[in-house]
């Protein structure tokens, strides 16, 4: 007997199975809503009377209606935030949207990080600007259902109808009677109900929103100001030993000889041992294992290491010498064509004005501020982890196989991550750190240097991109081509966020267009770094859209509008696509709130540019001066975004406000420099992150639309880079085509 | 080795004499507030007040420390009552990941003692050792400018 049938729980069968197995189970009992990945609904059951139940999850106190509530007799709202949270706000603005509909106080609410466990909380990956879309309709069904069992337990206490009863601030109330109970007090009663039928689960309108839309301070934040022990790094047992893992510093070397008896011989040194790893960067890489008694003990000791390495299947890859292929390979097409509709040659011929231009951008670090540690502890063949991680959920089946156990046998803490960036995506740290537990007896936190994370990272790949493009008469874009130029790992498809896509902007936009690519070998490991892909292309194709304007005499903002065209939905024309009508409106937003069109004094001016990425339509206005010796101000950034109806607003200027900074930080003066398979450099003082110094102004305003709400936290960056270079042109006359700036002569 | 942290003497034993602060705090003696980040004193994340000046405990040997008065991120608050920088940051909503954030109110602490009402060229030049990955920069300089105010207003008052 099954009792899962195409993803839903029988529960008649369920029943049949518990009673089967004498387990006495109460038809009082309450049912647990749970939501399954891919968004469906099961039921499962759950007694607090039985002694032996079918289903894993364990009954809290109070009522827990579904995954996401926990309300106890004394009134206490814990809502529960399934994403892990790693600086992106989501900690705070998930639980806002189950409160919203819960119609509870903020003041009431304790929120909590909830267990992992994707069976009951679906997909608990914080990346791809995803958390928000994909959870906003079933966190309103959950604080809705919750609020309609609640309202019904009154109806049924007070023998009226539930249409006669309203919510409000925790309370239910009967108008007509003066009658009114708190949450707390229907509990009990709550729990006993039978879960309504969602298609009767009312949504608040917009209208109604007494939270959403607020600015609401993050949840963590007394603590992080008091320095409680929140993150990864803070994490504290009985015993704790502590590790540092060293790899070759050119991916894919073996280790051949290592001074591990002078190592052990160090003060607080337990052991010392060489892992081989399983040959994927993303797991876990050979290397060596330093287990002590204190973090500096063992960061000490890695110090001393001397090792050999063996590297003939070691990474030699080479930055410069990509950089002098792809200038060769921007004289001729690409090897493989992405796109080629209308034709392009007749187009260049006839077109009035005609630009070429080589663009290129280096590999970046994503230097979260916390280094990359994990603490585990591995006992009678399980294993309890706590991480800093952005993808739990994809570490369960990961750390399961590599340790040849059941899932099941996998519990995974969710901690606060000091930054994410997409770094924490990839649980390589996990890995090491669950096969060095095996070697250990008790738990033990694998904790990496600042050089660790910055010389194993999985870099935001650099990339070219030769341009030809063509406008006509009147000034509208007719040609575009691009060959860009980009690098393979498995030798077939382009490594983590060197892609690029068929539709990419302005492809849709144009008549006649070539797209092709030709790619590099790399054994560099590379992967997503905010707003992957996009936050390197916008560069190159929103500075080259400036220079085809300028070539063509037009006004950079006219030029962006008769991109756009009539108002309409591009393919794949979802509520989630690129809306030409939503994009002009950023932009005149953006040009309207900068001042655009004004006079600037000489050595001063404004750059436009517009991108879609992460569902979200964002422009900026960068406003700068530039002095004789290329001395950059950046006076401010105007940002303005269209996500839809904003959650939280504090949160969401704050992630647009970073956004501006990230961006500008990152094409200011950061590169990575590749030589022999070897990363240079591994430390803030030659990796200069942006300080406060530097940071400019910004201005965020928000176009909030009735279409479903988006997330904040990768949009607002791409199109940082090329207002930035596109002001820098209207000041001094300089095209920036490749960055870090600094490489161009600019500085601060 | 006696160290004085936020007023309270500490015994510390079996210690290389050359071992950072930093790791004296987090793992001797449990103080997590005080992060690293890179430590080679060029992030700030580990800044704690030497004598009320602010340092790089990443780099201060244990040796350095003694007979010193440490004060560490959970010694700014007097006990429930925050300090007025802390009350500041939540007001203004500052923190995104929040790993930098004590490392940033410690620098800014050592800042309004010296300056009670800093510039903004005043808050960038003893800021600037502080790094946000995050990008917070612009609501920590609010919130040390709130902070000054509410200083300011709360003297003005009890004058």
């Amino acid at each position: 007997m099954s009792v899962v049938d195409s993803g839903y729980l029988d529960v008649d069968a369920l029943l049949r199975l518990a009673e089967a197995q004498h387990a006495f189970v109460s038809r009082r009992s309450f049912l647990q809503l749970l939501t399954v990945a891919g968004g469906g609904l099961v039921l499962a059951l759950h007694s607090s009377e039985s002694r032996a139940v079918a289903d894993t999850t364990a009954a809290p106190a109070g009522f827990a209606p579904n995954a996401f509530v926990r309300i106890a007799p004394d009134g206490t709202v814990v809502v529960y935030a399934k994403i892990p949270e790693v600086g992106q706000g989501v900690k705070t603005s998930l639980p806002m949207i189950v409160a919203e509909e819960l119609d509870v106080d903020w003041s009431q609410v304790r929120i909590e990080q909830a267990a992992i466990n994707p069976t009951v909380y679906g997909r608990q990956t914080a990346g791809g600007t995803r958390s928000t879309p994909t959870n906003w309709m079933p966190l309103r069904q959950a604080g809705a259902t919750a609020r309609l069992m609640l309202v019904n337990a009154a109806a049924k206490r007070w023998n009226v109808a539930g249409a006669e009863l309203k919510t409000e601030r925790g309370e239910v109330l009967h108008p007509s009677s003066g009658r009114r109970l708190r949450y707390g007090e229907l509990t009990t009663l709550a729990a006993s109900l039978p879960l309504p039928d969602p298609s009767r689960v009312k949504l608040k309108e917009r209208s109604q929103f007494k939270l959403l839309g607020r600015r609401i301070g993050g949840v963590d934040n007394r603590a992080i100001v008091t320095g409680q022990p929140l993150f990864g790094i803070d994490m504290e047992l009985p015993g704790l030993l502590f590790a540092t893992y060293t790899k070759c510093p050119a991916v894919g070397g073996t280790v051949v000889k290592v001074n591990a008896a002078e190592i052990k011989r160090l003060p607080g040194v337990r052991d010392v041992f060489v892992l081989e790893g399983n040959g994927k960067p993303a797991e876990v890489m050979p290397g060596v294992a330093i287990v002590a008694t204190s973090t500096w003990a063992a960061m000490a000791a890695q110090r001393k290491l001397t090792i050999e390495w063996d590297e003939t299947s070691a990474s030699k890859d080479s930055w410069n010498a990509a950089v002098a292929q792809a200038r060769e390979l921007a004289k001729v097409s690409g090897a493989d064509t992405l796109r080629s509709s209308g034709n392009v040659t007749s187009a260049f011929d006839g077109a009035q004005h005609r630009v070429d231009a080589f663009y290129s951008y280096p590999f970046i670090a994503h230097a979260p501020l916390e280094p990359q540690n994990c603490t585990a502890h591995f006992k009678n063949g399980s294993i309890e982890l706590w991480a800093p991680t952005q993808s739990p959920d994809r570490a369960l089946p990961t750390l399961a196989a590599l340790l040849g156990i059941p899932e099941s046998k996998v519990t995974i803490h969710q901690q606060r991550g000091g930054g994410g960036f997409g770094r924490r995506l990839i649980n390589d740290v996990m890995c090491e750190a669950a096969l060095i537990a095996q070697r250990v007896k008790g738990p033990v936190k694998l904790q990496w240097t600042r050089e660790d994370d910055m010389e194993h990272d999985f870099y935001r790949v650099g990339g070219f991109h030769a341009f030809k493009g063509g406008v006509d008469e009147q000034g509208k874009l007719v040609a575009w081509a691009d060959h860009f130029v980009t690098f393979t790992a498995d030798g077939n498809t382009p490594t983590s966020g060197g892609d690029m896509p068929a539709e990419e902007f302005p492809a849709l936009l144009v008549l006649n267009v070539q797209l092709t690519q030709t790619k590099l070998p790399l054994k560099i490991p590379t992967g997503p770094w905010r707003a992957p892909r996009s936050n390197s292309i916008a560069f190159a194709v929103q500075s080259f859209l400036h220079e085809l304007s300028t070539a063509a005499g037009k006004d950079h903002l006219e030029f962006l509008l008769q991109l756009m065209g009539e108002p309409r939905w591009l393919p794949p024309q979802t509520e989630f696509a690129l809306n030409t009508g939503r994009a002009a409106n950023v932009i005149k937003l953006a040009a309207e709130k900068s001042g655009w069109g004004s006079p600037l004094p000489q050595g001063r001016g404004r750059g436009l540019a517009f991108h879609f990425s992460h569902a979200g339509h964002f422009a900026e206005v960068a406003d700068v001066s530039v002095d004789a010796n290329r001395k950059l101000t950046v006076h401010r950034v105007t940002v303005a975004g269209d996500i839809g109806p904003i959650i939280n607003r504090s949160g969401a200027e704050n992630q647009c406000e970073g956004s501006v900074i990230d961006g500008f930080s990152a094409m200011l003066g950061q590169e990575i420099a590749i030589e022999n398979g070897r990363i240079e450099p591994s430390n803030f003082d030659r990796y200069p992150l942006l300080r406060i110094n530097h940071a400019p102004p910004v201005d965020v305003h928000f176009i909030e639309s009735d279409n479903p709400p988006t997330g904040a936290g990768e949009p607002a960056l791409p199109p940082v880079a090329p207002a930035i270079c596109n002001a820098i042109f209207a000041a001094c006359g300089h095209r920036v085509r490749s960055l870090p700036l600094t490489r161009e002569g600019f500085n601060v | 080795m006696k160290l004085n942290i936020n007023g309270r003497d500490h015994e510390v034993t079996g210690l290389d004499e050359a071992t950072p602060l930093l790791w004296v705090l987090r793992d001797a003696l449990g103080l997590k507030g005080t992060k690293y980040g890179c430590g080679i004193a060029q992030c700030g994340a580990c800044t704690v007040h030497l004598n009320g000046a602010p340092v790089r405990s990443c780099s201060l040997p244990l040796t350095a420390a003694r007979g010193q008065r440490i004060t560490t991120i959970e010694g700014l608050a007097a006990g429930d009552e925050l300090h007025p920088l802390q009350e500041a940051w939540i007001e203004q909503d500052v923190p995104q990941c929040g790993y930098c954030q004590a490392g940033q109110l410690m620098s800014a602490a050592a800042l309004l003692r010296r300056t009670p009402k800093p510039t903004d060229a005043e808050i960038d030049q003893a800021m600037a050792g502080n790094l946000c990955r995050c990008g917070t920069y612009l609501r920590i300089r609010a919130a040390i400018h709130a902070a000054a105010a509410r200083t300011q207003t709360k003297a003005d008052a009890s004058a």
